[in-house]
């Protein structure tokens, strides 16, 4: 009953009404809902603990996967060379990754629409500094700004608690290499909005620019920031796994997708293609079905595109 | 026998919850030689059928039934034909001159390529036809100017381009959608007199739709009142200016308000055909009582005093001496009293809204002095002393569309500046203030609890009018606040400011470009061209007997809708 009354809610809205009537956009969100929830609920969906030393045994390495030749079907897409469940170690790798990549693109996009916001609204010397930044900051690929940052961060930081630290220096490094985007966008619709009548409203009432930029001006420029944020989403997770198969990224105690990759590279040309080639296809899924979501999204928002 | 006949012409926009009519029934001729005006409030369907006889209208909308005949051959649903038809027969001027022509190509691609397209002429010829078309139309050294982009042409000129394209092929219907709402009124008087030219010396025949009762009474032979996308009324200008029979057509001519005279209120005319006299807003003696009593002194409010504006202040090397910059305001001064309206008038680039926008602080003066009483606005670097006006400064705005913001209901658009300007109001206070207010300007409550979008561009209009009241003004300024609104709203918007006026002892500051209005609604005119002030009267007098050579101008090429009644 609520159920369907929510159903035609949903399809009564614009937005709704065009995710209800894509395929793609539906099969996407059901692909990465499905992904958010299995890592999250790891401990209970996974059908072992890769990290407990009781279901690990040297004895189980290098299992294939379960329908070639030597497959055990305890272990479904095989182990990898310490005895660990391939598929555990995915769920549970996918959970750094998202994580990593949800907490580096919010805090990019703190950053990015804070810095934007207040240099279309103020202008002047601020902006100038501000949109030259992000200038300087875009001729730096994100890879090597991250390399940048872990390579400080190493330097600062002592050794015992590195591997602590590391997934903050991770997300700190990601959300730092992504910033512009998202300044660069929101300067632009707030240059639109700014100009509207609204504002000069809201002015004359005598109201403070803070209050004008973050409760007038935000809420009507969050429709691009979305759609960026979703996109730049799957690149933090794509960045995550990169600097983690480069080694720089999560420690090896706490795998994610990268660093499985890279535990898997080393067997790759020994026959055991299967360490290495199931968390990356599980990678290019998930960055797949977000990228998907996010192109929807950008037709969907857009007006210009609207049919009907 | 007729050149254009429609008949039965039905068309609908088919959108994912509903089919729109968008004109239903629409039967009209058009003989050679005679101009035809539209009229009609917005959303009436005026532009549907004109675009709907060059086949141009945007998906999802289409033509569900009927015909229409040009010279004979049906052009609806008959695509090959139309494609012929469009530019060579039927030539087209569109309401925006900025926009219709493209600003890569010259004037001289433009005209040749059209001409080029539909008649048989070599490029010569073409360029030949070209030049005597622009000389036709009035650009003068026309052989020079061809070669020009069109930024390089004023509004006024890039019309009369735009016309010249629409007839460069020879056409015998031309089709003009609002050909002057853009331009500003001595422009708007010499495109219609061309287009008037041009219908006899080429024996066209011409649609103009526009919403304006002046443009139709000054151009047209015959009319046709548009409501809901079906035709009220038609026939002869004269007859249906002076004897309108329907309702609609009667709440058209009475609601324009009179060039000759000035009248105590705008007259409406209520649903049920009767006119409507008496003060229509029911103020409560609540607000009177919140407010405290404010008696008008006759004191003066604001004065504003030498104020010159530069824009492009950003850069270091302009010289505020230099005779060669442009100057938005020169030495402007003039005071406001109590209780009065002063109407400030000029065309586009005037200078009238930033005079708005220095006293509200949203521009800052280049030099000058503003004071609101005795308290000066600005201090020694021009910042803008918001605490010395106290909100009793408030502006309503030109563009109902983009005053209210989308994201606020219309009850937290009311209630922010009450929340700013008493502090810590009880929620009860609050929605006390919020129903006064909103009962003021004529809306249900219920209203409140709905988003912008919702509401037509008077309802909006009213809206901005309640949020500006409600941190209880002394001075109102109002920034062409009908021009975008249809004349029977207009005629309800400013009655509704009158009465406000009246009863809550406000002193107006009022911009427009339209002098009929502005003579309706102002005590004190103040001329304005370029930034300077050319005259300054009290409004009877400037109008009877205006002194300066531009307000003259002004005042008789205004259009008229008496010229004919």
């Amino acid at each position: 009953m609520l159920l369907s009354q929510t159903y035609n809610k949903l399809k009564d809205t614009d937005i709704g009404y065009s995710f209800l009537n894509s395929k793609l956009a539906i099969f996407s969100l059901s692909i990465f809902i499905i992904i958010v929830i299995c890592s999250f609920f790891a401990e209970l969906v996974a059908p072992y603990d890769p990290f407990d030393p009781i279901n690990i045994s040297l004895m189980d390495a290098f299992i294939p996967p379960v329908w070639s030749e030597g497959g055990d079907v305890k272990f479904l897409l095989g182990t990898d060379q310490q005895g660990r469940d391939m598929l555990s170690t995915m769920i549970y790798g996918a959970r750094i990754s998202l994580i990593v990549g949800f907490s580096s693109i919010l805090f990019a996009m703190f950053l990015g629409v804070f810095l934007g916001i207040t240099s279309g609204y103020i202008g002047g010397r601020y902006e100038i500094i501000v949109m030259r930044l992000t200038d300087v900051q875009l001729t730096i690929p994100s890879i090597l700004m991250a390399l940048l940052v872990d390579g400080i961060a190493r330097a600062i930081i002592s050794k015992s608690l590195h591997d602590e630290m590391s997934i903050y220096v991770l997300i700190f490094a990601i959300g730092i290499s992504e910033w512009p985007q998202f300044a660069r966008v929101t300067r632009a619709s707030t240059l639109v909005e700014k100009n509207k009548e609204y504002v000069s409203a809201a002015r004359i009432i005598g109201l403070s620019n803070l209050y004008i930029m973050f409760k007038h001006i935000l809420p009507n420029i969050l429709r691009p920031v979305l759609v960026i944020a979703t996109i730049g989403l799957a690149l933090a997770i794509i960045t995550e796994s990169t600097l983690s198969f480069l080694g720089v990224g999560v420690p090896p105690t706490t795998p994610s997708l990268g660093t499985l990759i890279r535990f898997g590279n080393n067997f790759l040309f020994s026959g055991e293609w299967w360490i290495t080639f199931f968390p990356a296809i599980f990678l290019v899924i998930l960055a797949l079905s977000i990228n998907l979501l996010g192109d929807w999204m950008r037709d969907a928002l857009n007006p210009k595109l609207k049919k009907r | 026998m007729s050149f254009l006949e429609v008949k039965n012409l039905d068309i609908t926009y088919k959108t994912r919850k509903e089919d729109i009519v968008a004109s239903h029934n629409v039967e009209f001729t058009l003989k050679k030689g005679e101009i035809l005006g539209v009229v009609g409030e917005s959303g009436s369907g005026k532009s549907t059928i004109a675009n709907a006889i060059i086949n141009l209208i945007d998906p999802p909308g289409e033509i569900t039934s009927g015909s229409i005949k040009l010279d004979g051959q049906e052009l609806c649903k008959n695509e090959n034909l139309i494609k012929k038809t469009r530019g060579k027969k039927i030539g087209f001027v569109f309401q925006d001159p900025q926009t219709s022509l493209n600003p890569l190509f010259t004037i001289k691609d433009q005209l040749i390529e059209t001409i080029q397209t539909h008649l048989n002429l070599d490029y010569s010829e073409a360029l030949e036809r070209s030049i005597q078309l622009l000389s036709e139309v009035g650009i003068e050294n026309a052989e020079k100017r061809i070669e020009d982009y069109p930024h390089q042409f004023s509004g006024g000129m890039r019309q009369r381009v735009v016309i010249a394209l629409a007839i460069s092929c020879e056409p015998d219907l031309l089709i003009a959608d609002e050909p002057t709402t853009a331009l500003d009124v001595s422009i708007q008087f010499q495109i219609l007199k061309l287009l008037k030219d041009l219908t006899k010396k080429r024996n066209l025949a011409v649609i103009i739709i526009t919403h304006d009762m002046g443009v139709i009474a000054e151009t047209t032979d015959k009319v046709i009142v548009m409501r809901y996308g079906i035709i009220v009324e038609q026939g002869p200008t004269q007859e249906l200016l002076t004897n309108p029979k329907s309702l609609e057509a009667k709440s058209l001519v009475i609601s324009v308000p009179p060039t000759n005279k000035k009248i105590k209120r705008f007259k409406l005319i209520s649903p049920d055909g009767k006119e409507i006299s008496d003060n229509s807003i029911k103020i409560t003696k609540d607000i009177i009582q919140t407010w405290g009593v404010r008696e008008n002194n006759n004191k003066r409010l604001l004065s504003f005093n030498n104020v010159t504006k530069i824009f492009n202040e950003g850069s270091f090397f302009i010289e505020t001496s230099d005779p060669k910059i442009v100057k938005a305001l020169h030495d402007v001064s003039f005071d406001l009293y109590e209780g009065e309206t002063l109407g400030l008038v000029g065309e586009s680039g005037s200078g009238k809204s930033t005079i708005a926008k220095i006293i509200t602080g949203l521009v800052k003066p280049t030099q000058g002095n503003i004071a609101y009483y005795d308290d000066s606005l600005y201090d020694k670097n021009f910042n803008f002393l918001n605490s010395k006006n106290k909100g009793e400064i408030q502006m309503i705005f030109q563009d109902p569309y983009s005053s209210l913001n989308p994201r606020f209901k219309v009850k937290d658009i009311i209630a922010e500046p009450l929340k700013f300007y008493q502090k810590n109001p009880t929620q009860d206070e609050l929605i006390k203030d919020i129903y006064d207010l909103i009962d003021i300007v004529g809306m249900s409550r219920k209203s409140l609890d709905r988003y912008p979008h919702e509401f037509s561009g008077g309802q909006r209009q009213r809206i901005s009018i309640a949020r500006s009241l409600a941190t209880r003004p002394r001075l109102l300024i109002c920034d062409e606040p009908t021009s975008a609104l249809d004349v029977s709203i207009q005629a309800q918007i400013l009655n509704l400011l009158k009465d406000i006026q009246d009863e809550l002892h406000l002193t107006m500051l009022f911009i427009s470009h339209d002098l009929p209005v502005i003579r309706q609604m102002c005590n004190r005119i103040i001329v304005l061209k370029n930034g300077i002030i050319c005259e300054s009267n009290e409004s009877e007098s400037l109008f009877d007997n205006p002194k300066h050579d531009y307000t003259k101008e002004l005042i008789n090429l205004m259009p008229k809708i008496e010229s004919i009644v």
